[in-house]
């Protein structure tokens, strides 16, 4: 898409200076004009992080910067960016005025390359893409300019797996998300490189990426090109799960699969399955009079304004878990149009018992989306409705008295430190939170 | 005095009207001193942090008009401010009890196509969605760093557009490289609003103009008593009110930072005069303002009654609360003037300012004397700020001076930097609402809240013991303005100070 866009809900290719805070001791340095960073923090931050927010060092380009070129300022901030931030892994990251302008960035920091500084670059200018695709630039920049350094005489660490999934920040709940990847994941013996969040070594465990056994990219699309290139650089095969896993059935779905593809051991894995279905759905059981009898309204039918892995997984799961059914799924992760069918066709599986059919629209511009559901919602008046979408969405909740579980950003209703929706623990939390949200509603 | 036309399209910005810098290291005395002298110089840095931009602040006061729409003619990345304002906006229409309402804000959403081969086109379709989605009264287009450099006609698009829609279609170059100051935003969006908006008008009102952000309305009850109605732009005006703003029989500043260029706009091309004289903080300084407003409006005795009423109301709590404040040091960092009445507001309660780092500062205003000069007024009352610095929002100059100067409170006023003093274990203190300092109830209101901010330490003492600092040994050991001029430490900044 390329038209006009109301209600963004994601930021420029400098977004992906967010990926950067979420690595241990890592720090962003901006070569753009002084309110990018602001810009990004305001829709996707979540407090300062390490070195993230005020605390990110930037060339705040000025107009003679754009006139003359602003590399010379560029090596000083970076110089002193060494001096001043205690930091594993620095990486330089362009915005529009240098794209534009056509600074030699390569140039700058090769020279502290040169002197074996861990630092990188990557050239993007906010305009050339957004942080959906940027992140994998940013991954790849990382991989090729400094963690390959240390890939000679690498040797495959048996069982030794890198995860890439959730993009963090642009995914409010990336690192409860990881976290809960690295949970299950680790249950069925695998050593994890979750690399970003908490869960992470950090970059002495980015180091290792070269000698994993096999790569898992859970996700629709975004990050894809991370492990394609891992492939191409290490000939380390990768196994591409087209959705976040939310909940037990799709949870168990995704480690048979990894287990299949890893050539793990399957009886271990289905212990573990066994084990964590017992408990997930242990507390179905206690509850499920609740959901199948409470007198009072509880939603029936969904939409979603969410990224594709996102309204996939939540679809899956609201469906098969829930009973919840999927209204019209609104994609706003501005999908490249060669991945659009592959999600369809997701969509077009979602039941295991009969075909269903979910309506999917392409949009960014969210504005119009929220248009179109509006329009669609006047056919379901005697329904109680369920938004998965984001703050951007409460205006619309409210009009339609439904219930808003807010999974996207901007957050700005509500307060993310360690949930994630992903795994057998996540999809408990989920169905905590939308009952939260819906039984909140009554006197 | 600077003068203001309204026939470019783009406001003269801020470093070339006023002189404007952002870097200073010295004391507050000494920074007077050299406004007044007009020797102050502006000097760059070694190394800088996120700051903010000039399309930021302009775009705040364009976003909250009730009636209108905002186009930023951008990428994407420069949108991710609509989601902020448009929590802001809802919040404050409750707030107001206004009906419930989304902010319309749309983007452009420049490509890289769109950089090579132009983007006027998407311009005129972007002014047409907005249109048909929205219906609103008024249009404006903020540009940004990126439709500023490809340097397309916007002008023609938005007349063009003006002329079909039968509605103002304004634009407000604001582009974050422009200036160097964050505050040419505020500016850039008061000349869209004098040239597309406000027009001249035939009898004068009895309305006073409050020009503001969108803090609580503290000047209803004493404008009233004065004989006039109170009128609070920009935010949550309507296009229409708007237009009427020439009409006011003076307009008043709650920040100069923020309104001189509006104040100063609305005084030459319609004849409104200004209250000149510092925002009403602290006893004195609303004493001070009463007075200055009293004679205004010919009004000198209500004044001087007002005066006696908040004496009576407020000064002995006031009093009993200073006793509890007196020997502690407090810091300040804030936006320039804003920071100022802070500092005019602690004096006031008899704590002992230390410090201050603030954002810029502008040696004199768009009206051009020097009545609006709080930090003047400031130094005369309550005595010199020993280490008073212009930091650019520089988080390391203010982490650097804290670090050294460990005062017992900090007042801030921008996130991002009040967390330092937690960090630190230092209580802190933001007050988002820059109306809730003002007038006697105000100086009491920021007693009980300090009051409040000393007693509840336990929180801060615990977090400062967990707490990360990405900042190295090597920089906390350098002087905070270290790299303000050539990076030696003694460069241009600390030559502005006289050392
Ligand atoms: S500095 Fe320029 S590019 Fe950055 S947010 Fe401001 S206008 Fe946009
Ligand atoms: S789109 Fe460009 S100018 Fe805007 S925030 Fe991103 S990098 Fe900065």
């Amino acid at each position: 898409m390329s038209g006009a866009i109301e209600q963004p809900r994601f930021t420029c290719a400098l977004g992906s200076c967010q990926s950067v805070v979420a690595i241990k001791k890592g720090v962003p340095i901006l070569h753009s004009g002084p309110g990018c960073g602001v810009q990004i923090s305001r829709i996707i931050g979540q407090g300062e992080g390490y070195a993230g927010g005020s605390t990110m060092p930037c060339t705040n380009a000025e107009e003679s910067d754009v006139v003359f070129g602003g590399e010379k300022k560029l090596r000083d901030v970076v110089e002193n960016s060494f001096k001043v931030i205690d930091g594993d892994l620095y990486v330089v990251i362009t915005g529009c005025t240098a794209a534009i302008t056509g600074d030699d960035v390569a140039a700058v920091v090769g020279e502290f390359q040169e002197e074996d500084k861990p630092i990188v670059y990557v050239e993007e200018g906010g305009f050339k893409s957004n942080n959906y695709v940027s992140h994998s630039r940013l991954v790849k920049a990382i991989i090729d300019q400094y963690v390959d350094k240390f890939s000679e005489d690498r040797e495959v660490i048996p069982g030794l797996v890198n995860v890439f999934a959730n993009i963090p920040y642009q995914d409010p709940f990336w690192n409860g998300n990881l976290e809960q990847l690295k949970r299950v994941l680790t249950g069925i013996g695998l050593k994890v490189n979750i690399l970003f969040g908490n869960e992470s070594e950090g970059v002495s465990e980015w180091k290792t990426i070269p000698q994993a056994e096999f790569n898992i990219f859970a996700g629709s699309w975004a990050g894809l090109d991370i492990v394609k290139h891992l492939k191409r650089k290490y000939g380390t095969p990768y196994l591409h799960f087209p959705y976040t896993p939310i909940g037990a059935k799709e949870t168990s779905a995704f480690l048979r699969a990894v287990g299949e593809f890893g050539g793990l051991d399957k009886e271990k894995v289905e212990t573990y399955i066994d084990r964590e279905e017992k408990k997930f759905y242990s507390h179905i059981d206690k509850m499920a009079s609740f959901m199948l009898e409470f007198r009072y309204g509880i939603p029936r039918r969904f939409y979603t304004l969410a990224d594709a892995s996102t309204a996939l997984g939540f679809s899956k799961f609201f469906l098969n878990e829930l009973g919840i059914i999927p209204g019209i799924q609104f994609i706003v992760d501005d999908i490249p149009e060669k991945y659009q069918e592959s999600v369809l066709e997701e969509f077009s599986k979602i039941s295991d018992l009969q075909t269903r059919d979910v309506k999917v629209v392409f949009d960014p511009d969210a504005g119009l989306d929220q248009q179109k559901l509006l329009e669609d919602a006047k056919d379901y008046e005697d329904k109680r409705l369920l938004i998965l979408g984001s703050s951007w969405d409460k205006h619309i909740a409210d009009e339609l008295h439904a219930d808003l579980l807010i999974v996207s950003v901007p957050v700005q209703h509500r307060l993310v430190m360690n949930c994630g929706y992903a795994g057998y623990e996540g999809g408990l939390r989920a169905i905590e939170d939308i009952y939260d949200r819906v039984l909140a509603t009554y006197r | 005095m600077s003068k203001i036309s309204i026939k470019e399209p783009s406001v003269v910005i801020r470093e070339k009207r006023l002189g404007t810098i952002n870097a200073f290291t010295g004391t507050a005395s000494q920074i007077v001193e050299k406004s007044a002298k007009g020797e102050l110089k502006d000097c760059k840095r070694k190394f800088s942090q996120c700051l903010g931009c000039n399309q930021q602040q302009a775009f705040c006061q364009l976003a909250m008009i009730r009636d209108a729409a905002v186009i930023n003619h951008a990428p994407i990345g420069c949108a991710g401010e609509f989601a902020d304002f448009n929590f802001t906006y809802r919040v404050e229409q409750a707030r107001r009890g206004l009906p419930s309402q989304l902010g319309r804000y749309f983007c452009t959403n420049l490509l890289e196509k769109d950089t090579v081969f132009g983007a006027s086109r998407k311009l005129e379709e972007t002014i047409r969605l907005a249109y048909d989605r929205v219906h609103p009264n008024a249009i404006f287009v903020t540009t940004s760093c990126a439709s500023g450099i490809i340097g397309e006609d916007i002008e023609a698009v938005v007349d063009a557009a003006s002329e079909e829609l039968g509605i103002p279609v304004v634009t407000c170059n604001c582009e974050g490289f422009r200036s160097k100051i964050w505050t040419t935003g505020f500016d850039a969006a008061y000349h869209t609003v004098l040239r597309g908006i406000v027009k001249p008008s035939e009898k004068k009102s009895n309305k006073i103009n409050i020009i503001n952000f969108w803090g609580s309305h503290v000047f209803d009850d004493v404008i009233r008593r004065f004989g006039y109605e109170p009128r609070y732009v920009i935010p949550f005006s309507t296009v229409e009110e708007l237009s009427h703003i020439s009409d006011a029989a003076a307009s008043i500043h709650i920040c100069p930072s923020l309104s001189t260029y509006m104040g100063a706009g609305l005084n030459q091309l319609h004849g409104v005069p200004e209250v000149l004289v510092p925002p009403a903080y602290g006893v004195a300084g609303t004493d001070r303002w009463l007075r200055a407003f009293g004679k205004l409006v010919g009004k000198e005795e209500l004044a001087e009654e007002i005066i006696r009423e908040g004496h009576e109301k407020y000064v002995p709590e006031i009093e009993k609360l200073k006793e509890r404040f007196k020997g502690k040091k407090a810091y300040v960092t804030a936006g320039a003037a804003h920071g100022q009445a802070l500092i005019t507001l602690l004096g006031e309660l008899g704590m002992d300012v230390v410090g201050a780092a603030v954002f810029h500062h502008d040696p004199v205003y768009d009206s051009g004397d020097d009545k609006l000069d709080i930090l003047g007024q400031a130094v005369k009352n309550y005595g010199d700020v020993p280490d008073y610095r212009v930091c650019n929002k520089q988080a390391c100059e203010l982490v650097n001076a804290l670090n050294r100067i460990r005062p017992d409170l900090i007042l801030a006023r921008h996130g991002g930097m009040t967390l330092w003093g937690a960090k630190f274990g230092i209580p802190s203190l933001l007050i988002g609402d820059e109306q809730f300092g003002i007038g006697y109830k105000g100086a009491l209101n920021y007693a009980r809240r300090i009051d409040d901010t000393l007693d509840s330490i336990e929180f801060i003492k615990n977090y400062s013991k967990h707490a990360s600092n990405p900042y190295t040994k090597w920089w906390l050991e350098q002087d905070p303005g270290y790299f303000q001029g050539d990076g030696s430490g003694r460069g241009c900044a600390a030559g502005n100070g006289g050392f």
